[in-house]
């Protein structure tokens, strides 16, 4: 319970704030005190809003692109430049890119479930970096090795990296919660330098860069269709969601509620590194959406993770595809890979998460 | 923390000696004895005169750097390898300083000015200003002009990121560094968005100005450099025994009639440009001070300023010239020691969370 006590005393400071009136409405459990908005108001609207974004992705791009262009093909039904370059490439793309916003926000909130923290994300835990080690590795011994081994490897590499990185913060206390953060920053960090040296070593460092940056501007139809895995594991993640939002408790309730605590946890890192190691394969590693989603989401809908994973997914999809369509269009013709956004996005709403939130004591 | 270093050290210093003597006891007794005795007055005298030490492997570096692999073309080879000798001292005595005054400054000895984002933000600058003024100014301004502009930008963006860090959450440090670590990110991640947005001339500007390679040094650059070197070492050197009494804490400080106010400003001062004197030579490195100043305080006899000043000055210079000296000639790496280094130093980093953490525990 000690674990909570950050997000209580969050909720705590903020409950002054005029629109928190559920806290004296006194729903009496402490993951429904902070709803306000109804779930399916936010979902409706976060689904609308992606449903423009998806509009507007569509629309952009440096080819000549005409939405009556497509109405007359599909009038005559004839294929024509129009409708093949919206299956080619502008499906696909847009397709990646909100699988890709699901599968981060998604693993995000998870493994802030699983190790009771707000403040880390798949690439705070190592699992982005070791997941694009693993990749490197593979890639160098056996370069023919078949697409699914190597994100077989890559994911194992993810699973042993969080497994490493849960082993050095098992002895740090729980109530620090900014701790465990850091010690993800660095010893990603680590990693990275550890990649970064083989690259360096083998002339891979091209190679390496595409893992290590974020970026759509490769995707074609035929180039991302693994990340379809990722919608798979968000549905499950959904199925045990309530296992989850449980083993997030604490130890004491889960075990009470007889739910094995390893067992979940475990499911759920295998989860996170699987989802980590699909986009840092097709995509390339996107920072922070895992970090800022899910703290978003929680703050509006409370922890309670059948209720808010669509939330987070359909808000993750959202981010990624906004801050894609101004990477496409903030330089235009040009394109400014979608994790360089991101990185000053996330970073800055990171911060005002950081320095919002109150003091240890 | 400080002072338990100190402990420590003396610890591990005579339980080698003791192991050292079991080890050979079983085989001549008398000889070993007095064998022992030797090696035990030795160790002694090295821990007595760790400046000596350090000056003495410093010179043998140093001469090993200039000489080893010359075949024959001297007048070739010393006045290009003395370029790069000076370059890397500069360096070594930049970073290590810089460190250590920013410790004593913040009380604290896991902290660098390149870990709360210090030389991030010189990058940054850096693209900014061409940014705004456009490559061909930009190139066409006076070295000396430019660099006084670059350091008073540089000294103000520091202390507004000072403030900002050190007032809300100084009491919460790991709050602190986390926020630090944060920003860096941020200012990385802008950087990153404006090579993006400016056009690829201005690019390589923004480069060559952000990440000149010791290979390349710039003579002018390093003129510069080894002048602001000397200016702060006066500086620095007159306020060594203000920097002792600063140790013991802000009001302490005040107490004993320090002019609190004048000497952070002034040390702020003098970090904020041996900063952006560092990153101007090689480019951000995060760890290095670190490690560097970990080794000083465990070598250190005292924590006096008179004698750590000069042992980290010499300690970063031994780890960067022996360093590129064994990767450069003896490993036939060029580009490695950096990387060596980020790794090492962020081990580094973790120990000694880790060693705070159980020791506030």
């Amino acid at each position: 319970m000690s674990l909570f006590s950050p997000r209580t005393h969050a909720r705590l400071k903020s409950s002054t704030a005029p629109s928190v009136s559920s806290w004296q409405s006194g729903t009496g459990n402490v993951l429904h005190r902070r709803t306000v908005i109804p779930p399916w108001f936010i979902n409706t609207a976060s689904l609308i809003l992606m449903g423009l974004l998806v509009l507007l992705s569509l629309s952009i791009g440096v080819a000549d692109f005409s939405w009556s262009g497509i109405l007359q093909s599909l009038l005559t039904q004839s294929a024509n430049s129009d409708s093949s370059l919206l299956l080619v490439s502008r499906i696909p793309r847009t397709i990646a890119i909100i699988l890709t916003g699901i599968a981060m926000a998604v693993a995000g909130m998870i493994i802030q479930v699983v190790l009771k923290n707000r403040f880390v994300e798949p690439s705070m835990v190592g699992a982005t970096q070791s997941a694009a080690l693993g990749l490197l590795v593979v890639s160098l011994l056996f370069p023919a090795s078949a697409l699914i081994v190597k994100m077989g490897v890559a994911t194992i590499a993810a699973v042993f990296g969080m497994m490493l990185f849960m082993l050095l913060i098992h002895r740090i206390p729980p109530t620090d919660f900014l701790m465990i953060p850091l010690i993800g920053i660095v010893f990603g960090g680590i990693i990275e330098a550890v990649t970064t040296f083989i690259a360096y070593q083998t002339e891979s460092l091209q190679m390496l860069s595409v893992w290590q940056f974020g970026d759509f501007s490769g995707v074609l139809a035929g180039r991302y269709e693994l990340l379809w895995l990722t919608g798979g594991l968000c549905v499950l993640a959904y199925i045990i969601a309530d296992k989850l939002t449980i083993v997030g408790l604490g130890d004491n309730i889960a075990l009470n509620l007889g739910i094995s605590k390893r067992q979940v946890t475990w499911i759920g890192v295998g989860m996170v590194a699987m989802m980590s190691a699909v986009v840092v394969v097709t995509v390339g590693m996107i920072p922070f959406i895992g970090l800022v989603v899910p703290n978003i989401v929680s703050r509006l809908m409370g922890d309670k993770l059948r209720r808010s994973l669509p939330a987070v997914a359909l808000l993750g999809a959202s981010a990624v595809l906004l801050c894609d369509i101004i990477g496409r269009s903030i330089r235009y013709p040009f394109e400014v890979p979608v994790a360089t956004i991101f990185g000053v996005v996330g970073t800055v709403l990171f911060l005002w998460l950081l320095l919002r939130a109150p003091a240890e004591q | 923390m400080f002072s338990s270093t100190k402990l420590t050290s003396t610890k591990t210093g005579t339980t080698n000696t003791s192991t050292a003597v079991d080890n050979s006891s079983s085989t001549d007794d008398q000889y070993s004895a007095a064998a022992q005795g030797q090696l035990a007055k030795l160790w002694a005298w090295i821990a007595e005169h760790p400046k000596s030490i350090a000056a003495i492997v410093l010179l043998i570096s140093m001469t090993l750097f200039m000489t080893l692999n010359v075949n024959g073309y001297w007048d070739f080879a010393l006045p290009l390898r003395g370029k790069k000798l000076l370059a890397l001292m500069v360096v070594g005595y930049a970073i290590g300083v810089s460190t250590l005054l920013f410790q004593t400054l913040t009380h604290n000895p896991i902290l660098t000015p390149s870990l709360l984002g210090f030389d991030s933000l010189y990058v940054l600058l850096q693209s900014l200003l061409v940014f705004f003024l456009g490559a061909i100014s930009f190139t066409s301004i006076d070295p000396l002009a430019k660099f006084t502009l670059e350091i008073v930008l540089m000294f103000g963006a520091s202390l507004l990121l000072f403030k900002l860090l050190f007032s809300k959450s100084s009491q919460d440090l790991t709050r602190l560094i986390l926020v630090g670590v944060i920003f860096g990110v941020l200012f990385r991640s802008l950087s990153a968005l404006i090579a993006r947005l400016i056009n690829p001339d201005d690019f390589v500007v923004v480069q060559s100005a952000s990440y000149a390679q010791f290979n390349t040094v710039n003579p002018q650059l390093l003129g510069i450099s080894l002048f602001i070197c000397v200016i702060t070492a006066i500086f620095v050197w007159r306020w060594r025994y203000q920097c002792d009494v600063l140790m013991l804490g802000q009001a302490q400080a005040v107490n004993l009639g320090i002019n609190y106010q004048r000497l952070a400003f002034g040390l702020l001062t003098v970090i904020a440009v041996l900063v952006a004197t560092a990153t101007a030579l090689v480019g951000p490195v995060t760890f290095f001070g670190l490690l560097v100043c970990a080794l000083t305080n465990r070598i250190a006899r005292h924590m006096y300023h008179t004698e750590r000043l000069i042992l980290v000055s010499l300690v970063a210079m031994i780890c960067l010239v022996l360093g590129q000296t064994i990767f450069e000639q003896v490993l036939d790496m060029a580009g490695v020691l950096s990387v060596v280094i980020e790794l090492a130093g962020g081990l580094m980093f973790l120990a000694l969370i880790f060693m705070s953490q159980r020791r506030s525990l």
